[in-house]
């Protein structure tokens, strides 16, 4: 029979019982690969359920550092006989089923074209650990031995993670040592070992770190200096408020009185959530909230508000499958048009699209320095692909003489000095952006109504046609300030090369720039580029108007960053080919291929 | 009619102990109907702060969507003003508070504002001990959209279209008592020599103080059969007690037999000095104050004056433990952890 063979390029999928210990020694395997200098690029496939249900965990491993999820599993590690079945058969023909083999298989879930490696995970651990709950977690560090035996994984760099994970903790530290020798001893004496596919150390990860999404973001909130975050609990940005308490509690208490220098406060709705970031801001504390798509939608009325009254507001949007509750624990981009235009009435918001962790950090911390600088909402657009998984990439940094831009404040002393009537919607420097004081600052000048209603200049209420236009002409100045300030898209050739493009945002970064090498390969060359930011710079329409055709991918049904570059930038739709994908899961770089492949070859029209 | 307040004062106006005159305290005119109540409340909030000597940029105004959230253009207009969205004001003024602990924050609700659309927010905003002294101005209509009635409507109670309410009324007093709140006045905009000492007391109170004000509507809920009128209202009102506020300096002078005052201290040094209408009337007893509104109610009372205070219970800043300076001043230097942070961050990724 057929065995898949291949070195430092396969993808390993777990499938367990969510809540029984496996995301650790998942973990584990995958921080190993990873510690051999091999490039890894794990994924968590969960349901919208505590405990009791089949949870996944994949591993791409590959060497040329392709990052996007793969189709195609080519070893299998199954202790969850709830999804056995589905299990076996997506592993790939040739591949591998390794399998709690303390129960004997079904008939019926033997296959002839793969191969079975029956390890008995539970028994082993019945013989050798008295206590049940060690017992069911133990398991679970048998078959990273016996992987380390069928792949060829150090178990020296294993044994290090172990060490550190249980630093303190010597009595966990010999177990987990030897529940991984029982699997590596297993394999050892029943099966032949390295198998076809296995891991070689290499030298290909560099500096990079594993790190998710929401984890970066909460510390670049932490590093810009949030002092207020308020939020309500929703799948998948929980963990990046909690990532933000985590260290801001660990790292922003007061010396002196061991008091906070910070507030998290959990409200009762995403409504208040982002009332409270209004109410913050306004009053001159950086401020931010985080949700997904349902909270966006919560939070639009606010968003509107923020826009007309001006008011610096950070929002992350960790987005997931919609609409409505959708698929809470699957990955989409499709927020993307209800953030961009939140609200009622003419609105619209600026938007960042972070592809790494590191650029979760900078864009979020970037993102406070816009929205003062705009006074303006700034949404920060992950998705939870990016943001609960751990992802490779480049370290964290912060420079350290960087100053907050805390944009256009007026101090007590400008304010002293100030012999006209202060205007807090008076565009004094033509760029579309006025000044906003702060409460409290000064006894009898800079005093203003902060209102939802049309103001003049003076933030006076008025219904007079022309003062109304000119202030939300106004805005439209703002928003061409705001080209300059974000950051400019990102470009993966020098000139163009092709009369093909393909522009892309966030996730689908990844898979994007696989998919380029596999079409070049295939003999289409394509120019691409990475967007970066909402509004969009005019090389953006440069790009569209100086290709032929342009493959947008969208990762949702209704190819929202399509719809976004033709509303805004008024290119021919006919020239912004379609590449959607909305299954709930990462788009792979194997779909974007056949998809313009496919394109190409029928003669591309729209 | 002139729309436009004379910026003209004259120059021998008296001023308070920290140099400001009553007109400084003073807003834009009023676009409210002549009469109604809710420029009656902004007048007695000019003379609470006027009299209490307070810094007018020392105090943030906040309101949600209705006529009385128009109300806080009406004074202070030396003051910030945050007119929010419908229902959502205690969201901003909790995130306004966060921000700074140390301005006093004034918010400005309706019915239609806090017992409707904002009353998740309402109760929320006690349930935390927001400091904040909440005004809600209360018609018992929809005063903007021409008077519909509101949730506090009483049962029966005819508006001016002859229609007469048949959903049960939310007692907002009754309502924040049993959320918690640490301070619940009633009064009525009729009454200013109530209303003022309450709402200097609501200020000097480290907590979330409700003080819910009868305020008629006069264009849509003033006629014969409402509840909410200025005649019916003079009528049925019952106050626990007759109130006074006394500020810390001064020496307080008992005008009333012994046994009949109750000075209670508030923590600022200030006193509010209750002379006691009602028999075995204790301010502190929090089921005793939810059993009197209750009783209230069912005797078709008004029940007005301080009907609960607890002083001792802490505030969000104090139950999340923050620091004592205002977070919206801590220096950049204080707010960045060093580069080792994120280097130790960096290594516990690889």
């Amino acid at each position: 029979m057929h065995k898949l063979s291949a070195l430092n390029d396969f993808v390993v999928r777990f499938a367990n019982v969510n809540g029984t210990g496996s995301a650790s020694a998942n973990t584990m395997f995958a921080k190993a690969v990873f510690r051999m200098g091999i490039p890894v690029a794990p994924k968590n496939i969960f349901p919208s359920n505590i405990q009791g249900l089949p949870t996944w965990y994949e591993v791409r491993v590959s060497e040329k550092g392709y990052l996007g999820r793969r189709e195609g599993v080519d070893l299998m590690v199954s202790v969850n006989p709830q999804s056995m079945l589905r299990d076996i058969k997506v592993v790939k023909p040739g591949g591998y089923f390794v399998y709690d083999s303390t129960k004997e298989l079904y008939k019926e879930y033997i296959r002839e074209d793969i191969h079975y490696i029956g390890v008995p995970m539970m028994g082993l651990c019945m013989e050798h650990f008295a206590d049940p709950r060690q017992r069911q977690l133990l398991k679970n560090m048998v078959y990273v031995g016996a992987l380390s035996a069928l792949l060829d994984i150090e178990l020296e760099v294993l044994q290090q993670i172990v060490r550190e994970q249980f630093k303190g903790k010597e009595k966990l530290v010999t177990a987990n040592f030897e529940a991984m020798q029982m699997g590596i001893d297993y394999i050892h004496q029943h099966y032949e070992y390295p198998l076809g596919l296995r891991l070689e150390r290499r030298d290909e990860v560099g500096d990079r770190i594993l790190m998710d999404g929401n984890t970066a973001s909460g510390l670049g909130a932490l590093y810009a200096g949030a002092t207020v975050a308020a939020w309500y609990p929703i799948t998948p940005s929980t963990s990046l408020v909690q990532a933000f308490e985590k260290y801001a509690t660990k790292y922003r208490i007061d010396p002196e009185s061991g008091k906070k220098n910070f507030a998290v406060v959990q409200m009762e709705d995403e409504l208040a959530a982002i009332g409270v970031v209004l109410g913050a801001s306004w009053n001159g504390a950086r401020a931010f909230t985080a949700t997904s798509g349902p909270g966006v939608s919560l939070m639009s009325e606010f968003l509107g508000l923020a826009y007309f009254a001006e008011i610096p507001t950070v929002l992350i949007d960790v987005q997931r499958g919609g609409p409505s509750t959708g698929m809470p624990t699957r990955t989409q981009q499709s927020d993307l048009i209800s953030a961009a235009y939140a609200s009622h009435g003419d609105t619209r918001h600026v938007l960042l699209f972070p592809s790494t962790p590191k650029e979760c950090f900078d864009f979020t911390a970037d993102a406070f320095d816009l929205a003062e600088r705009l006074q303006t909402p700034v949404l920060v657009m992950t998705d939870l692909e990016l943001g609960m998984n751990d992802t490779m990439s480049p370290p964290l940094s912060w420079d350290s003489s960087r100053q907050f831009d805390r944009g256009k404040v007026l101090t007590e002393a400008q304010l002293e000095a100030m012999t006209e009537r202060y205007g807090r919607y008076k565009d004094v420097d033509g760029d579309g952006i006025p000044y906003r004081t702060i409460p409290g600052t000064h006894p009898t000048k800079g005093s203003y109504f902060t209102r939802g209603t049309s103001h003049d200049e003076y933030a006076g209420y008025t219904e007079d046609a022309l003062i109304y236009q000119k202030s939300v002409d106004r805005l439209m100045l703002k928003w061409e300030t705001a080209k300059g300030l974000v950051p400019e898209p990102e470009l993966y050739q020098d000139g163009n090369q092709s009369e093909y493009g393909i522009i892309f945002i966030g996730t689908s970064t990844y898979p994007a720039l696989e998919a380029i090498d596999m079409l070049r390969e295939s003999g289409i060359a394509m120019d691409a580029m990475r967007l970066m930011a909402f509004p969009f710079a005019d090389s953006v329409r440069d790009f569209i108007e100086s290709h032929d055709k342009v493959f947008v991918i969208d990762q949702n049904r209704d190819a929202q960053l399509r719809s976004l570059l033709v509303n805004e930038l008024e290119v021919h739709p006919k020239n912004l080919i379609k590449v959607l994908n909305y299954d709930g899961f990462p788009v792979t770089a194997d779909y974007i291929f056949k998809t313009i492949q496919s394109r190409v070859a029928a003669g591309v029209s729209a | 009619m002139s729309f436009v307040k004379p910026k003209f004062r004259h120059p021998d106006l008296p001023l308070n102990e920290v140099g400001y005159s009553r007109a400084d305290y003073e807003g834009v005119l009023s676009t409210l109907c002549a009469g109604c109540g809710h420029d009656s409340v902004s007048g007695a909030i000019v003379s609470a702060c006027f009299e209490m000597n307070l810094e007018p940029h020392r105090v943030a105004k906040l309101s949600g969507i209705g006529c009385s959230s128009k109300t806080p253009a009406y004074f202070l207009s030396n003051s910030h003003g945050f007119n929010s969205v419908h229902g959502r004001m205690p969201s901003v003024a909790t995130g306004a508070n966060l921000a700074n602990r140390d301005l006093m924050y004034l918010g400005i609700s309706g019915d239609g504002d806090s017992a409707s659309i904002g009353m998740g927010q309402f109760v929320h905003a006690i349930r935390r001990n927001l400091n904040i002294t909440y005004i809600l101005m209360n018609n018992g209509c929809y005063g903007l959209t021409k008077g519909q009635d509101s949730a506090t409507a009483d049962v029966g109670s005819v508006n001016k279209s002859g229609h007469a309410n048949q959903f049960a009324a939310i007692d907002m007093a009754g309502l924040a008592l049993e959320m918690g709140a640490t301070f619940v006045a009633r009064s009525f905009s009729g009454d200013k020599e109530q209303l003022v000492p309450l709402i200097k007391a609501a200020m000097s109170h480290p907590g979330f103080a409700l003080i819910d004000v009868i305020s008629p509507c006069v264009t849509f809920n003033n006629n014969p059969g409402s509840t909410k009128s200025y005649d019916y209202t003079r009528e049925h009102i019952e106050a626990t007690a007759a109130v006074d506020y006394v500020p810390f300096k001064e020496e307080i002078t008992a005008a009333y037999a012994e046994g009949e005052v109750l000075d209670v201290a508030l923590h600022d040094g200030s006193y509010i000095q209750l002379s006691k209408l009602a028999p075995n009337w204790n301010p502190f007893d929090r089921i005793g104050a939810i059993n009197r509104v209750h009783e209230a109610k069912v005797k078709n009372e008004i029940l007005t004056g301080l009907i609960f205070i607890d002083q001792d219970h802490p505030d969000l800043h104090q139950m999340l433990d923050t620091t004592a300076t205002p977070l919206n001043q801590l220096p950049q230097a204080l707010l960045i952890p060093g580069p080792e942070v994120l280097e130790a961050v960096n290594r516990a990724g690889r």
